[in-house]
C-alpha cells in the first residue's frame, strides 16, 4: 500500500507540476494553430502530436491543466470552507434543532444532482470556469459537512473531550482543539476524493459547454472538441482521456495511501 | 478429552505462546488467569483454530487423538461449534444484530447436523431455556438489541452449548458484566459442568472469579505457564513468584488514610436532585413515557471526606455524576458546590475550579495528539494560566510518581496504569476541592489497581481533598471509602459507614452486591 | 410528511434559481428583431409581468393537480414531454444500475474474501482504474471501437420502443459506459464494508459455531455490510438520472438530462423548472424507498421511527 502513496503522489506532482510550469514555459503557444500541422499523430516535433487545428496537444494538455486543476481545488476549498465549520457545529449541537436544520439543509443540496446544481449555475451566471467551480464547491458542501460530522460525533462521546469540558472550555474551542485536529486525516483524504472527482466534473461540464469557454484551454473542452475527430485521428481524444485517467487516479492512490497512514488503528497495530 | 502438549504460537516472528500444556478433563473447571498480554486468550484462540492471520503455531492440540493443529479450516470447521464452543468477553457485540437469537441457535444445528428449520428451532429453544431465557419471555423472534448485555452473553452461551461441545471455552465471560449479573453467569457455567459433564476452560484476570469457581488453576505470564495446580493448593501456597505476587495484589488493602472528614460546611450538597429523559415512543402519536434516571437524591460531602457511590449499571450514577460536575443539567432540585449553585454550561471558571474528574478508560482520557505537558495543564483555563506553569505540572507529575520527562511525550507511550497517573495529576494540578473518580480502577489490572489505589489513599491524607469514588464494584470501594452511597433505579436507598454497609447491608440493592462480590479463598470483607 | 416539505423547499428553491436566469424568454422567442408590442402581449400572455409570488402559486397549484406548464418553445404540455424523455432515461438508468452491480457484487465478495492477498489487490487496482475513468470519455472509445470499427452497435440516436430491439441495441453502449465508474465505486464499497464487518465480533461467533469463513462471508457478513451498500445504491441511482445528461449528448440520445440542457439554451423555463423538479423528486423519493429498505434490513431501525 505504501506504493500506491508513493505512485500517488508521483502521479499528482506531475499533473501539478505540468500545470505549474504551463505559466512559465510550454513546448508551444497552445493557442497558435498551423493548418499545416493539422491531426499529426504524436512524433517528435509535436511528442503527444497535434489537434484539428494545428495546435500542440502537450502545450493544451498544460496549459489546460491549470484550469482542470485549478477549477477543482477551488471547489475543494468551497466545499471545506464552508462544509467544515458547517460539520463541526452540528457534531457540537448533536441532536439539537441546529444540527438538524444544518443536516436537513445539506440533504436538500444533496436532493440536486451535481449536474443539474451546476446546468442552473451556469444558466443564470453563464458559463464559465470560474461558475463551474462555484457550481462543484456547492455540490462539495454537504459532503464535507457530512464527513466533519461523523467523524467528530464520535469524539464528542470520549473522556477526552468531558475532561475538557470540566476544564471549563465551550463547544468552539473543544471543536478547535480537540475535534478538528482529530479528524484532519480524515478531511485531507476527503478533499483527495472531491478534488479528483472535482478534476472529472470540470472535465464533464466542459465537455458539454458548461465549463471553460474559448480561448481558456482546459482538458473537458479538448475532448468535446476531439469528439468528430475521433475516427480520424484517435490520439486527439485518447492522449487527453489517459491525462484526466492518470491524474484521477493518482490524486485517489493518494488519497487511499494517506488514509492508511493516517489510520489510527493501523498505526496502533504498528506501534 | 482434550488437551495443549507444547504448544507455541509466534505471530510475525514475535513469540507469544512459550511451550504451553494444559489439559482440560470432562466435568471439570480448569481456570487460566493472567494479567493482559499474557497470551490467555491467544491460547484459547489456538484451541479453536482461530490464531490471526500470520501466526504459526508448533506443539500439538489433541482431541481424542487427532492433532488439531494439523487439521485444515474445512475439517477444524466441522469440529467448532460441535465439539469445542467458545463464548467471549464483549456480549454486547457478539451476536449479530439482523439475526434473531432462535436463528442464531440454530445456525449451530443446521450447520453441523442439517438439520430441518423447524427441527433445530425446537432444540435452539431448550438450549435458550436451559440457559434461563425462558420461552414466554424470550421467545425466538427476538433480536439481540431487545437484551441486556447479560442476556445477550445468555444467548452466546446458548450458541455455544447448543450442539453440547465436549469442551467450552469461556474467555473473560463475566468482565463487561456488572457484577450482580457476574454472578448470575458463572452459576450458569458452573451448573452446565455439572449437568452435562463438558470440560470449560475459564480464562479470565480476576483472581477471585478462578477462587471460586475452578478445580484447578493454571497462571500465565509471558506466553507461558508458570504455576499450575488444584486451586485451594495454589491459593494457600502459591509457589510462583508471579502467583504470589498476583494474589497479594488481588488481596491488597492500601493504607486507610488517617484524614478524616473536615468540619465546617460542606463542599457538595445534593438537594432533592432529579432527571429524567424522554423515552422513543413505541407508536407515533403514543404518549412520551420519561425515565427517571436520578430520582429526588439528596446527600452531601464534607471537605476531605471519601464517599463511594456504588450501584448497578444503569441505576442512575453515571447521571447524577455528569449533573456534579456540570456536564448535564439539573432538572428538579439543586446541587450546590462550595455553597454555590452547579448550572450545565454556565458557571463561573473559580467555581468550576472546585471540582475536577478521573474517568475510567485510560486510552480515551487523552487527546492523543497533545504532550502530557499540555494536557495535564489543560484545567489552567479555568484558572489562568500561571508564569510557572511547566514547574507545577512536573510537580503534580511528580506527585503521582512519574518523571518530568514524561512531559515532552505523547500518550500513547504510557501504560494504562500510568495514563490514569496522568488523569490524576491532571485532576491535582489546580488544587480543586472535590475530585470525581468515576470507575477510575475499573479497567486496570490487579497489580496497577492496587498501586494506583495506594497512590489515591496517600494523596488523600496529604491534600484533604474530599473523593467521590464511583463504581460498580463493592470490592474497589471498600478499601478507599469512609461512608458508601448505594444507589438503585434512579434513588439513593442506603448511605452508612462503608464498613456497616458491607457487613450489614439493609436494601435490597446493598444486599445484591454485597452478594455478588467474589470473594477469594480464605478471605472474609 | 418530511418528503412532502423537502418536495415544497426543493420547489421553492429550483423557482428562485431558474428566477434568478437573465433573459427574458418572451423577446428569446420572438428573436431580436421583435415589436416593442408584440413583446408586450407575450408577456403579458406568458404571465410574465406577474409578481413572483403569483407565478410561483399559479406553477405549484399546476404541479399538485398533475399539470406541469406549457412548453413555451414547443407549445406542447410539459408532462407528456417528461413522460417521453423519462422512457429513455428511466429504462437507461436502471440498465446501468443492474450491470453495475451484477459486475460489483462478485468482484466485492471475491476480493474481500481475498482480503489483502493477491486476488484483492488485482480487483482494487481494477477499480482504482475505473473509478478514474471520465465515462463520457469511455463512452467516446465504446463508440470508435464497438460503432465505428467493429460496426456491431449504432454509434448514437434512439429510434423509439416501436422497435424494441433497435432500442435496446442503441442503450448497451450508453448503459456499459454508465455502469463502468459506478461498478467501480460499488465494489469498492461494499469490499470495505465486508471488511469492516469480517473484524466484527460476532463473526467471530460464527466462526466458533463452525461456520466456515466462506459461510461466515455469506451468511453474517454481507447482509452487515449491506447499509452502506444500500446508501451508495440509492445515491447512484439518482446520479445515473441525472448524470446521464453527458451520456445522453455523447450518443444523442433524446433522455430527461438533455431536455433540460436544451431547455435552459432555449430559456425554455417552464420545461426547465418542472423537468429539474420532476428529477429532485425522484431522488427524494429514491432516498425515502432506501430508508425503508435499511428497516427491511436492519431490525433495529423497525418502529424507530
Amino acid at each position: 500500500m505504501k506504493a500506491g502513496l508513493i505512485a500517488g503522489g508521483a502521479l499528482a506532482a506531475v499533473a501539478l507540476g505540468a500545470a505549474a510550469l504551463s505559466l512559465a514555459w510550454t513546448p508551444f503557444d497552445p493557442t497558435a494553430m498551423s493548418v499545416a500541422a493539422r491531426l499529426q499523430p504524436p512524433g517528435a516535433v509535436h511528442w503527444l502530436g497535434t489537434d484539428h487545428l494545428g495546435r500542440d496537444i502537450l502545450s493544451m494538455l498544460m496549459a489546460g491543466a491549470r484550469t482542470s486543476l485549478g477549477v477543482a481545488v477551488l471547489a475543494v476549498a468551497i466545499g471545506a470552507g464552508a462544509g467544515v465549520p458547517l460539520g463541526l457545529a452540528a457534531a457540537a449541537m448533536r441532536g439539537r434543532w441546529l444540527d438538524d436544520a444544518i443536516m436537513r439543509g445539506n440533504d436538500l443540496i444533496f436532493a440536486f444532482p451535481s449536474l443539474v446544481i451546476a446546468i442552473l449555475i451556469t444558466a443564470a451566471l453563464g458559463p464559465s470556469a470560474a461558475n463551474a467551480m462555484v457550481a462543484i464547491g456547492i455540490f462539495n458542501i454537504p459532503v464535507f459537512a457530512r464527513v466533519t460530522r461523523a467523524a467528530a460525533l464520535p469524539l464528542w462521546t470520549l473522556d477526552y473531550v468531558r475532561a475538557a469540558q470540566v476544564a471549563g472550555k465551550r463547544a468552539p474551542r473543544i471543536s478547535a482543539e480537540h475535534i478538528l485536529p482529530n479528524i484532519a486525516g480524515t478531511l485531507i483524504v476527503q478533499a483527495t476524493i472531491q478534488f479528483s472527482l472535482g478534476i472529472l466534473a470540470e472535465a464533464g461540464l466542459s465537455y458539454v459547454g458548461l465549463g471553460a469557454q474559448p480561448p481558456t484551454p482546459s482538458w473537458g473542452r479538448m475532448l468535446a472538441e476531439a469528439q468528430t475527430m475521433v475516427t480520424l485521428a484517435p490520439h486527439v481524444a485518447i492522449v487527453p482521456g489517459i491525462v484526466i485517467v492518470l491524474t484521477v487516479l493518482g490524486l485517489n492512490l493518494l488519497g487511499d495511501g494517506l488514509r492508511d497512514a493516517l489510520d489510527p488503528r493501523l498505526k496502533a497495530r504498528a506501534a | 478429552m482434550i488437551g495443549v502438549e507444547r504448544l507455541s504460537v509466534a505471530i510475525g516472528g514475535r513469540p507469544v505462546l512459550d511451550d504451553v500444556s494444559l489439559a482440560l478433563p470432562p466435568g471439570r473447571i480448569t481456570g487460566l488467569v493472567g494479567e493482559s498480554g499474557s497470551g490467555k486468550s491467544m491460547t484459547a484462540l489456538a484451541i479453536m483454530g482461530l490464531l490471526p492471520d500470520g501466526a504459526r503455531a508448533t506443539g500439538r492440540v489433541d482431541l481424542d487423538g487427532r492433532d488439531l493443529l494439523a487439521l485444515d479450516d474445512r475439517r477444524m470447521s466441522d469440529l467448532r461449534g460441535r465439539r469445542i464452543g467458545m463464548i467471549f468477553q464483549e456480549p454486547m457485540t457478539a451476536l449479530n444484530p439482523l439475526m434473531t437469537i432462535g436463528d442464531q441457535v440454530a445456525e449451530v444445528l443446521i450447520r453441523h447436523h442439517g438439520m430441518a428449520r423447524d427441527a433445530a428451532a425446537t432444540v435452539a429453544r431448550l438450549r435458550l431455556d436451559r440457559v434461563g431465557l425462558p420461552g414466554a419471555r424470550f421467545p425466538l423472534g427476538l433480536f439481540p438489541h431487545e437484551l441486556s448485555g447479560g442476556q445477550r452473553q445468555r444467548v452466546a452461551i446458548a450458541m455455544a452449548i447448543a450442539d453440547a461441545p465436549d469442551v467450552l471455552i469461556a474467555d473473560e465471560p463475566t468482565t463487561a458484566l456488572d457484577v450482580t449479573t457476574q454472578a448470575q453467569i458463572m452459576d450458569l457455567l458452573r451448573g452446565l459442568v455439572a449437568d452435562e459433564g463438558m470440560a470449560l476452560l475459564l480464562i479470565t484476570h480476576d483472581l477471585a472469579v478462578v477462587g471460586s469457581t475452578a478445580d484447578r488453576v493454571a497462571v500465565m505470564q509471558g506466553g507461558r505457564i508458570v504455576e499450575e495446580g488444584a486451586t485451594a493448593d495454589l491459593f494457600r501456597a502459591p509457589g510462583h513468584p508471579h502467583t504470589r505476587a498476583l494474589l497479594a495484589a488481588a488481596r491488597h488493602r492500601p493504607a486507610r488514610a488517617q484524614a478524616p472528614a473536615l468540619p465546617g460546611p460542606p463542599i457538595l450538597r445534593v438537594e432533592r436532585a432529579t432527571r429524567s429523559y424522554a423515552l422513543p415512543r413505541r407508536a407515533p402519536f403514543a404518549p412520551t413515557g420519561h425515565l427517571r434516571a436520578v430520582d429526588d437524591v439528596s446527600f452531601s460531602m464534607q471537605p476531605g471526606e471519601s464517599v463511594g457511590l456504588v450501584g448497578e449499571s444503569g441505576c442512575g450514577k453515571s447521571t447524577l455524576t455528569r449533573m456534579i460536575l456540570g456536564l448535564d443539567p439539573v432538572q428538579g432540585g439543586r446541587i450546590l458546590l462550595d455553597g454555590q449553585p452547579v448550572v450545565a454550561g454556565r458557571m463561573p471558571g473559580a467555581l468550576r475550579a472546585r471540582v475536577q474528574v478521573v474517568f475510567q478508560d485510560p486510552f480515551g482520557s487523552f487527546d492523543p495528539r497533545w504532550t502530557v505537558e499540555r494536557l495535564v495543564a489543560e484545567p489552567f483555563h479555568l484558572t489562568g494560566r500561571p508564569r510557572d506553569w511547566q514547574d507545577q505540572v512536573a510537580a503534580a507529575l511528580a506527585e503521582v510518581g512519574l518523571p518530568a520527562d514524561a512531559m515532552r511525550r505523547h500518550i500513547h507511550q504510557f501504560s494504562g496504569g500510568q495514563r490514569q497517573r496522568i488523569a490524576i495529576a491532571r485532576a491535582l494540578i489546580i488544587r480543586p476541592r472535590l475530585i470525581v473518580l468515576d470507575e477510575a480502577v475499573s479497567a486496570l489490572d490487579v497489580q496497577v489497581r492496587a498501586q494506583v489505589l495506594d497512590l489515591l489513599s496517600r494523596l488523600r491524607e496529604s491534600h484533604g481533598i474530599a473523593w467521590l469514588f464511583i463504581s460498580h464494584d463493592l470490592s474497589v470501594v471498600r478499601s478507599i471509602t469512609d461512608r458508601v452511597l448505594v444507589m438503585d433505579r434512579g434513588r439513593i436507598v442506603e448511605d452508612g459507614p462503608t464498613r456497616r454497609v458491607l457487613d450489614a447491608p439493609e436494601s435490597a440493592a446493598a444486599r445484591r452486591l454485597v452478594a455478588a462480590m467474589p470473594r477469594m479463598p480464605g478471605e472474609t470483607s | 410528511m418530511t418528503l412532502a416539505v423537502s418536495l415544497l423547499v426543493a420547489s421553492a428553491v429550483i423557482f428562485a434559481v431558474v428566477d434568478l436566469v437573465p433573459g427574458d424568454p418572451a423577446s428569446f422567442m420572438l428573436g431580436t428583431g421583435a415589436r416593442p408590442d408584440t413583446l408586450a402581449a407575450l408577456r403579458a400572455e406568458m404571465g410574465l409581468n406577474l409578481p413572483w409570488p403569483v407565478r410561483y402559486a399559479r406553477w405549484l397549484g399546476g404541479v399538485l393537480t398533475g399539470d406541469l406548464g406549457t412548453s413555451l418553445a414547443y407549445r406542447t404540455p410539459v408532462a407528456g414531454m417528461i413522460v417521453e424523455r423519462l422512457q429513455v432515461s428511466l429504462p437507461l438508468a436502471l440498465a446501468a444500475l443492474a450491470l453495475a452491480a451484477a459486475v460489483a457484487f462478485p468482484a466485492g465478495l471475491y476480493a474481500a474474501s481475498r482480503g489483502g492477498r493477491a486476488g484483492d489487490a488485482a480487483v482494487m487496482a481494477g477499480t482504482q482504474v475505473g473509478v478514474a475513468i471520465p465515462n463520457f470519455w469511455f463512452a467516446m472509445l465504446l463508440v470508435l471501437v464497438f460503432a465505428v470499427k467493429l460496426r456491431w452497435l449504432p454509434a448514437g440516436g434512439f429510434p423509439g420502443w416501436d422497435q424494441p430491439l433497435a432500442a435496446i441495441r442503441s442503450l448497451a453502449l450508453p448503459a456499459v459506459a454508465l455502469a463502468l465508474p459506478q461498478a467501480a465505486i460499488l465494489a469498492r464499497v461494499l469490499r470495505s464494508a465486508l471488511i469492516e464487518t469480517l473484524g466484527q465480533d460476532y463473526v467471530r461467533s460464527a466462526r466458533a459455531k463452525g461456520l466456515t469463513r466462506a459461510q461466515a462471508l455469506r451468511r453474517h457478513a454481507l447482509r452487515n455490510a449491506m447499509i452502506p451498500v444500500l446508501t451508495i445504491l440509492g445515491m447512484q441511482f439518482s446520479f445515473l438520472l441525472a448524470g446521464a445528461i453527458i451520456i445522453e449528448n455523447v450518443f444523442y440520445l433524446p433522455g430527461l438530462g438533455r431536455l433540460i440542457f436544451q431547455a435552459i439554451t432555449q430559456r425554455d423555463l417552464v420545461v426547465v423548472q418542472s423537468s429539474v423538479l420532476v428529477m429532485v423528486a425522484a431522488v427524494i423519493l429514491v432516498t425515502f424507498v432506501v430508508d425503508l429498505a435499511y428497516a427491511l434490513v436492519d431490525p433495529r431501525l423497525r418502529g424507530a421511527r
